[in-house]
């Protein structure tokens, strides 16, 4: 396990695990010990703003490993997102009780109002932490296992599989649309008070939720090192330089795809659930297709295959939505985000992190090869009479 | 499982495939010997790719029998993996190299280990794995490349590269694809060289246009026509036959 670990940890990456690790102790503490008047102060309404942020990191990180790595542009990760965030929104829903606003303690009152005599069959089990936890896992896991099974196996790629999973997440939109479909139709689930027992709404819970985003990014990030830096991550990249040599080389192609695609489904989901109880709220309007491709446009603009990129891309796009889309430039901000896709295909494409690794590459090469000249005289010289 | 009583490595009885109506391959029978180089020629669209692709299961035969290593197994019924773990290598006709990987990363990800998931997961370099990938590019002639990223190559390291990569493979036959193709002559010179090398320890089938690098090579000769064989025997006996010159000259 060890080596796996160093070969994971660069130097960058060590970098971005410690920012990470600064702003998952620093903004806590700013916000609960420091007192408001402080010039210091983190206010409470922006400690679940940049939590938001790193949920949509962390999607960006999943998208990033498929995309970046395999070469799979998934235009429908936002539907294993949104299928976290309901088994989240699902276990906070049964934490509400008998506070409703009809009192039932069993229905939730979604269903009470839709006349529901009983809680349906999917819903148990729901009310337990850990049983919610794990269906933040399983539940995309398993249909990106599933799904991936039968796209992968019939050599779906490319245009044709972005098109299937715009597919899949407008299917899951319109399922979770209905009344009938359990899940609260189009007003989805929310007025949510507790999870573990600490009021969702409290500055200490909102606090601790953010610290707990960063530490889900942080570990999502070291599974994506961890995978794109072993002997598996280069056949990723193989794969999306040259699918079919890497078949004639005996790699079974889509059991590699379908692995990377469950991982990066099972990180979705996590972003996902981190996410409901930061913002209150969970509908069915996460599983727009335009969501999902807003977030692949978060991965370009940082630059796909740098992971770090994805997360820096996530972060500034984001802002930037919160910046504009809050003054008079509101009604453009969908053609800001368009003419930016635009302007980072055509003049960086490689992204903001692709391109600096680009300039830095010559450098770092040379290094690299002084310290092989190092490693290399070091080395015992063969004896020239052999 | 034996299903024929041949000993022929590689052996093609009557196979047909058609595209669209269009017959790319049309009643072809062909049998290669263990540790045999065999030269294929033929014009454009004589199906000399599309019978790579049906040894290598890429394409499905319509009807015939393709069977490997001695009639004991049907490749008609495997697919590319399977077919590239039983010992069968394929170099392109357009060099097809991983281009954002290092030249020992093409050469260690073409190493016949563990292919499966978990295996790659978890893999640690071995002493056996960093020796043979050595001896390629020892035998390539890549050694003071082996840092490079496969895309700044020229075009016939590339070609090398893939034929390093075919060796790391390790297959018992390998299905080589125009491999001179954009080469210098000295380059033609020395891949000639390099495959006489290694057919001294493993059977090669050779795709080419290229007549004086044919000659080079110095071993039997097929000549492909309209999906068939038109012609077999020593270059000197193929290139004289009749046929062959009406085909190649035109008619």
């Amino acid at each position: 396990m060890t080596h796996i670990l160093i070969r994971s940890l660069d130097r960058s990456a060590v970098v971005f695990v410690a920012i990470i690790a600064a702003v998952a102790v620093l903004v806590p503490l700013l916000n609960l010990l420091v007192p408001p008047t402080s010039f210091f102060h983190v206010p409470t309404y922006l400690v679940a703003l940049w939590g938001k942020y790193l949920c949509y990191a962390l999607l960006a990180l999943s998208i990033d490993l498929i995309w970046g790595y395999c070469g799979i542009l998934s235009l429908g990760h936002g539907a294993f997102f949104a299928l976290g965030g309901y088994a989240m929104g699902m276990y906070l829903m049964r934490q509400i009780g008998n506070r409703g606003v009809y009192g039932n303690p069993l229905l939730p009152d979604f269903m009470v109002f839709l006349n529901y005599k009983a809680l349906p069959w999917y819903w148990h089990g729901f009310d337990m932490f850990w049983f919610a936890a794990s269906m933040v896992f399983l539940v995309p896991g398993v249909l990106a296992f599933i799904f991936g099974w039968f796209a992968f196996r019939s050599r779906v790629t490319g245009v044709y599989l972005s098109i299937i999973t715009q597919a899949l997440t407008y299917a899951l939109l319109l399922g979770f649309f209905r009344n009938d479909f359990g899940f609260g139709g189009n007003n989805g689930l929310t007025d949510f008070k507790d999870i573990l027992g600490f009021n969702v709404q409290a500055q200490g819970t909102r606090a601790a939720l953010f610290a707990l985003s960063c530490i889900a990014l942080m570990i999502g990030f070291l599974i994506c090192r961890a995978i794109v830096t072993s002997k598996l991550g280069k056949i990723l990249v193989a794969i999306r330089d040259a699918e079919p040599r890497t078949r004639f080389l005996g790699y079974r192609v889509e059991s590699y795809k379908l692995f990377v695609f469950t991982v990066s489904a099972c990180m979705a989901g996590v972003a996902g659930a981190l996410y409901v109880p930061q913002v209150g709220i969970i509908n069915p309007s996460e599983f727009a297709p335009g969501n999902s491709i807003e977030a692949v446009i978060w991965v370009a603009v940082g630059g796909r295959g740098t992971l770090t990129g994805a997360v820096l891309g996530a972060v500034l796009v984001n802002y930037a939505k919160t910046f504009f889309t809050s003054g008079a430039l509101a009604p453009y901000w969908l053609f800001m985000l368009g003419a930016l896709f635009v302007l980072v295909t055509l003049l960086l494409p490689r992204g903001i992190i692709g391109t600096l690794q680009h300039w830095w590459a010559p450098w770092r090469a040379q290094r690299i090869e002084a310290s092989a000249q190092k490693a290399a005289s070091r080395a015992p010289h063969p004896n020239p009479a052999e | 499982m034996a299903i024929s009583t041949t000993t022929a490595l590689l052996y093609l009885n009557g196979v047909y495939v058609a595209f669209d109506g269009f017959k790319a391959i049309n009643n072809l029978s062909m049998t290669i010997e263990p540790g045999e180089m065999r030269a294929i020629i033929g014009p454009n669209g004589a199906g000399k790719t599309t019978m790579m692709d049906i040894i290598t299961g890429k394409t499905r035969p319509d009807a015939g029998d393709v069977f490997f290593d001695g009639g004991t197994v049907d490749l008609t019924l495997l697919d590319e993996t399977r077919i590239a773990e039983l010992g069968i290598g394929r170099k392109f006709q357009k060099p097809t190299v991983f281009e954002s990987h290092t030249v020992e990363d093409n050469l260690l990800l073409a190493l016949n280990v563990d292919h499966r998931v978990r295996g790659t997961l978890f893999w640690r370099e071995s002493r056996g794995e960093r020796e043979s990938i050595e001896r390629v590019l020892e035998t390539i002639r890549l050694k003071d490349a082996r840092h490079q990223f496969a895309g700044s190559l020229s075009h016939g390291q590339k070609q090398w590269l893939e034929i390093g990569m075919l060796l790391s493979q390790d297959p018992k036959l390998l299905l080589v694809d125009e491999p001179v193709a954009g080469m210098t002559d000295v380059e033609t010179h020395q891949t000639a060289d390099l495959l006489k090398e290694i057919n001294k320890r493993k059977s090669v089938v050779v795709v080419e246009h290229d007549m004086t690098f044919v000659r080079a090579l110095g071993v039997k000769v097929t000549c492909l026509h309209e999906g068939s064989v038109l012609a077999e025997g020593t270059i000197d006996e193929v290139s004289s036959n009749e046929r062959v010159v009406e085909v190649y000259l035109g008619r």
